[in-house]
């Protein structure tokens, strides 16, 4: 399979390029530009299959053509009628045979990538993350790692991480189109998949599952690192306790008023403070200093954190989280905002391979 | 609509005929109006989901609403707008196409649809009472059964009643067919439209009762608390999903393929030109069906079906590229060494060549299920679908009505208002979908309210939104000219395109009873047959006699208004009981209709011999 | 109203439910009719087989099904397809009123039938408290059995409109098809409650 592959890659890599020139997305978003496993094996099925259709296409194209030319009745030709030819075997035998010869063509390698991509037979040599897909934001938990975060999902790069989906409500769907293709996040089993990313940098995913209002607003981040930044990223997390004190006495006040509004009954601060088995409410926010978007979608700047928790449901309609605490003043949101914005537990953020 | 028997009429007259009537043909106009109608409103809800996308992060309408839009755009577009335009077609032209005097139900066909009539009414009040259905037309269950208010009540309900309309025009269909041909109309003779309306009322009627049986488990999940797709107590949301499908997926089928049979007929009539390959084109069309139906899990790649059952399905829906292609290029060797004229007709049908082989394509590379896992719920569908569902369905329909219209109005629509359709149409199609294939992969998933700044989407959408436009613009000169051709058109001859069928052997429009005597069929494409041995006529098939015809009947509007009220009933009782009045009340009151049908006799009347002498006379003269 | 002599023949046919094309068109019509039946009970088996280990803690099928009072029922039921055929063939001889016995025999062994149902749900929901809010089993057995309960009452409504509408007229070509279709949507019920019993009850006993 992999040789396969790598010949392949070379390819369309010359393809790609042809195609970036064009214009085919942004580069860590679109499944053009594959960046990964998933998204290779994907990649090469979609240029068999639009090449071979392609052929089918211009064959279909030239014979429209040339007839709507050559046979186009002309001025005068009224009484010409045409002779009724009823068929003809051996051209209908033709335009059956070839188009079989063709499905059998592009059916053994989806057959064989199918295979490919469903085995699962080594996750317990991996990484293993419990992904949880909640109206409207994604949980993970590494299961090895004995640690939880939200949102932004760290990865090594060139490393098969096993990924296992569930949703905790309605269905969604996990994709970052770059990596891998999508597999649905359903509520009543797990689905498992794994990624392998080539290269270090922050990847775009999404909800490709109609979820409700602000399904087009549950994006999420896949952070590749190298192995040893890695490494670094999650004993950081895991040194993480609770009850460290902010230094800035701004930030301190946050925290009092992060207590006294109760966000503790729904957010963690410390990835490693959770029940076994049981769906957190809210996103984990004990990196949240390092998120590259706020809720998913928004720039990371203070302002933008402090419209937020003024009122989410103006930027996520029907998000959890409206409704959930008392109406905080626009210096209260300030306050939580400062506290919020140091969690930065970690040296490892999405800045170390280039903040997007 | 210019009727010249119904001029003299007063519109009360008109209207109370429209009411009652159990004709086909009426019926038939019925349907295109229906239809037509849903399909404006379809049309304008696209047309805003396209606005709010015309620029990134846009707030044209609100997250919820939006949802609204895309659920009843594509709820609107395939079960009210697409398959009454397609059975009012049927209606207008399969039973002249077999020469028979109506269908083997007449009351059954007016009930089917005042039923579908009052559920796409009962689906849209949803607008103005407190919010449209919001889970996608789909409708997927864990969404379904969580969503708030009363929308998705409304899409069950609109849907059930609608249903069960489609469902008997259905078994109407095939009961017609096997029963009612004309003498020498064997099954190897029929037009390949009437070959595919037979087809297709198969795929109806076995694939309804699978959404009946959906919307009945996610209405009593939603109504009664059962537990079908509650996880907490066992259910499973997957069973909606692939209910949903077995369904689904031959509808498609139901919605393309009266058109393949459709294209056949344009085809062939204007390249004065035997179909090539008559026998394979109809097997391939019951190929195509067959295979529908094994290939529903290939919208459900990415559930987590495991890799057997994706690998069956991928080549199973890659297998049906074969009979297709062999469709597309019977197609071509039809026109082949024929004399080619092209008018407004011919245009959609040569336009959907090009257009539906794309779709096709895509259709090939979505079933290639590794591929489909960067596809599915993308963009690249929306494309995809609109390939096939605009470039063949829609293209059909537009095609249908002007190769039609004269048959079923007496006037031809106007030529160059027809060709200005069709480029407007043509041109805002591929434009609207085209870049669609790209945005997909570039990574916008489909049913996205926004896309994000700065993510490479921004040129895409923006071209697909100004496409949108010369579609609306397109539709507009059509409805133009069904204005202008009423007051104005031409008015048409029995035969105006040099026909090879029989519905072009009676006078546009043609008399309530269709025909006379019955005509003698002696081959495929009969009228080509008789005219090519120098007689303008079909030879009778049986003696002049008293013939006899069904009555008119209210009671089918009645029964859909029962429904209709049982429906609005079923809907609010889970808030105020007072509403079991309506439901049970409705519910009764159409039952009662149905005893008063069964108790009633109603033996139909005879038209004498005598006034069809005169008639015969008439036309000879 | 109108009239139509044509349907009052001085001498039935032998076969009098498919003499004229309506008679023949409804004969089509609802063996078609009850292909998309098939399908219908057949969405419903299929989610009853994916539900029915679904008990959430609650009564299982083991537990729940007697299966003496079923067989009571299946016999039932299995009787009163064989009796509306006497009645069919009581028809074909022009016999009305032995025809309207069998019929009436037939309508009576599906009321028996009913009732049994009836009984074994009450009991169900008193006795076991299952009901079709306990667990997604109850909900596709409720669900699946219900259908069907609820096509025998259709068919029982339809079987008395059928003989008190034509009590005094007798037997003629514009009844004789109502009667046939009746029998053979009768029929069908039989053999959906066979599957019914097989799948649901055997199947639920041996499990």
């Amino acid at each position: 399979m992999k040789s396969w592959f790598s010949k392949f890659r070379a390819v369309f890599l010359l393809g790609s390029l042809a195609l970036l020139m064009s214009g085919c997305g942004r580069e860590n978003l679109t499944a053009l530009v594959p960046k990964g496993y998933g998204a290779d094996s994907s990649m090469f099925l979609i240029l068999l299959t639009t090449i071979v259709m392609t052929f089918v296409f211009l064959a279909v194209i030239i014979v429209f053509i040339f007839v709507i030319v050559k046979y186009r009745k002309k001025k005068g030709d009224d009484d010409i009628i045409p002779v009724q030819v009823e068929g003809s075997k051996t051209l209908e035998t033709v335009w059956t045979i070839i188009p079989i010869i063709l499905v059998v063509i592009m059916a053994v390698p989806t057959v064989i990538a199918t295979f490919d991509l469903a085995d699962a037979s080594d996750a317990p040599d991996h990484i293993n993350i419990n992904v949880t897909g909640s109206q409207y934001w994604w949980h993970f938990e590494y299961e090895t790692e004995e640690l939880h975060t939200s949102q932004d999902m760290y990865i090594p790069v060139d490393t098969k991480v096993y990924v296992h989906l569930k949703a905790s409500d309605v269905l969604h769907s996990f994709w970052v189109p770059s990596i891998s293709g999508k597999l649905d996040a359903n509520p009543e089993n797990v689905n498992t998949m794994f990624l392998e990313a080539y290269e270090e940098g922050v990847f775009f995913g999404k909800c490709a599952e109609l979820c409700g209002p602000s399904h087009s607003l549950m994006d999420f981040k896949v952070v590749v690192v190298s192995e040893e930044d890695y490494e670094q990223w999650v004993d950081d997390m895991k040194s993480v306790t609770a009850d460290e004190e902010p230094e800035s006495a701004v930030a301190q006040e946050g925290k009092e008023l992060f207590e006294a509004n109760n966000c503790m009954s729904c957010h963690a601060i410390d990835s490693e403070d959770y029940v076994a088995d049981q769906v957190p409410i809210g996103p984990d926010l004990t990196s949240f200093g390092d998120r590259s978007r706020f809720a998913g979608v928004l720039l990371p700047t203070k302002e933008n954190l402090i419209d937020w928790l003024l009122d989410p449901e103006e930027i996520k309609p029907g998000n959890k989280m409206t409704g959930m605490y008392p109406e905080l003043s626009e210096d209260e949101a300030d306050k939580i905002a400062e506290y919020l914005l140091q969690l930065q537990p970690s040296s490892v953020s999405v800045d170390t391979v280039g903040n997007q | 609509m210019s009727l010249s028997a119904t001029e003299k009429r007063g519109f009360g007259a008109v209207l109370w005929d429209f009411l009652t009537t159990v004709d086909h043909k009426k019926i038939g106009i019925l349907y295109l109006l229906g239809g037509g109608i849903f399909f404006l409103l379809g049309g304008l809800e696209a047309v805003i989901i396209r606005i709010q996308l015309i620029t990134p992060e846009n707030d044209f309408i609100s997250a919820g609403l939006y949802n609204e839009m895309i659920t009843m755009h594509g709820t609107t577009m395939i079960f009210l707008a697409g398959m009454p335009l397609l059975l009012g077609l049927m209606n207008a032209a399969m039973p002249l196409q077999i020469g028979a005097r109506d269908v083997s139900f007449p009351f059954l066909n007016a009930l089917g649809f005042w039923l579908f009539m009052f559920g796409g009414i009962l689906l849209n009040l949803s607008w103005f009472l407190g919010g449209a259905p919001d889970a996608g037309w789909t409708s997927y269950a864990s969404l379904a059964v969580n969503t708030p208010g009363h929308g998705v009540d409304f899409y069950i309900a609109g849907l059930q009643i609608a249903g069960a309309g489609t469902l008997m025009g259905g078994i109407n269909f095939i009961a017609t067919i096997v029963n009612m041909r004309a003498p020498g109309m064997t099954y190897m003779r029929m037009p390949l439209f009437s070959w595919a309306t037979f087809i297709t009322s198969i795929l109806i009627l076995f694939a309804f009762p699978a959404l009946t049986i959906n919307l009945f488990l996610l209405m009593f999940d939603r109504m009664f608390d059962t537990a079908f797709f509650d996880v907490a107590l066992g259910g499973n949301t997957i069973i909606y999903q692939h209910l949903f499908w077995i369904f689904g997926h031959p509808e498609v089928y139901i919605l393309i393929l009266p058109l393949f049979g459709l294209f056949s007929d344009v085809f062939a009539t204007f390249s004065r030109k035997r179909l090539f390959g008559y026998t394979a084109m109809v097997f391939a069309t019951m190929l195509i069906a067959f295979l529908g139906f094994m290939v529903w899990a290939h919208h459900m790649f990415t559930v987590g079906l495991g890799p057997v059952a994706n690998s069956i399905f991928a080549v199973g829906t890659m297998a049906i590229a074969v009979p297709t292609g062999i469709k597309i290029f019977n197609w071509l060797a039809t026109m082949w060494g024929g004399q080619v004229t092209i008018n407004s007709a011919m245009l959609w049908a040569l336009g959907f060549i090009p257009t539906f082989t794309i779709g096709g394509m895509t259709g090939v590379m979505l079933g290639s299920s590794v591929a489909d896992y960067q596809f599915h719920d993308t963009y690249f569908v929306i494309a995809h679908f609109h390939y096939v569902i605009v470039g063949g369905t829609v293209f059909g329909i537009f095609s249908g009505l002007h190769y039609w219209w004269p048959k079923m109005f007496g006037r031809i629509l106007n030529e160059s208002l027809g060709k200005i359709t069709f480029w407007l149409f043509f041109i805002g199609f591929h434009l609207t979908f085209f870049i669609q294939h790209f945005l997909g992969l570039m990574g916008m998933p489909r049913r996205y309210w926004v896309f994000l700044e700065d993510q490479g989407l921004d040129l895409g959408n923006l071209i697909s939104t100004v496409g949108a436009f010369f579609m609306t613009a397109g539709t507009i000169v059509f409805l133009y000219n069904v204005v202008y051709t009423a007051f104005k058109g031409e008015v048409a001859s029995a035969d105006p395109w040099d026909g090879r069928t029989l519905e072009w052997a009676v006078s546009s429009p043609p008399p309530y009873y269709n025909f006379e005597q019955l005509p003698l069929v002696r081959g495929l494409d009969p009228l080509w047959i008789e005219k090519m041995e120098g007689r303008d006529k079909m030879a009778p098939g049986e003696p002049l006699d008293d013939v006899h015809m069904p009555n008119s009947s209210f009671l089918p509007f009645l029964m859909g208004l029962g429904f209709f009220i049982a429906g609005l009933g079923f809907i609010y009782q889970v808030d105020n009981s007072l509403w079991y009045i309506a439901l049970y009340g409705g519910m009764a009151f159409s039952i009662g209709c149905m005893i008063v049908r069964s108790v009633k006799d109603d033996h139909g009347y005879y038209i004498p011999k005598e006034e069809l002498e005169e008639a015969l006379k008439k036309e000879a003269e | 109203m109108s009239y139509d002599p044509a349907l009052f023949p001085e001498e039935l046919p032998s076969e009098p439910e498919k003499a004229t094309l309506e008679g023949q068109n409804k004969f089509m019509g609802l063996w078609f009719f009850l292909g998309g039946e098939t399908v219908l009970f057949a969405a419903l088996f299929g989610t009853y087989l994916a539900l029915k280990n679904s008990t959430a803690g609650g009564p299982s099928s083991d537990e729940l099904f007697g299966l003496e009072l079923v067989f009571l029922m299946t016999m039932m039921l299995l009787t009163s397809s064989l009796t509306s055929v006497y009645a069919m063939y009581h028809m074909r001889n022009h016999d009305f009123k032995k025809m309207q016995l069998w019929l009436g025999i037939t309508g009576l062994l599906g009321v028996g039938f009913l009732i049994c149902e009836v009984y074994e749900f009450a009991h169900y929901i008193t006795d076991y408290g299952f009901t079709f809010r306990s667990s997604a089993f109850g909900s596709a057995f409720y669900a699946i059995v219900g259908f069907h309960g609820g096509h025998v009452t259709f068919g029982i409504c339809w079987l008395i409109t059928l003989m008190v509408r034509n009590a005094k007229r007798g037997l003629n070509l514009y009844n004789a098809p109502k009667f046939n279709t009746f029998s053979l949507y009768w029929h069908f019920i039989d053999v959906i409650w066979v599957f019914v019993f097989t799948v649901v009850y055997l199947m639920g006993k041996v499990t």
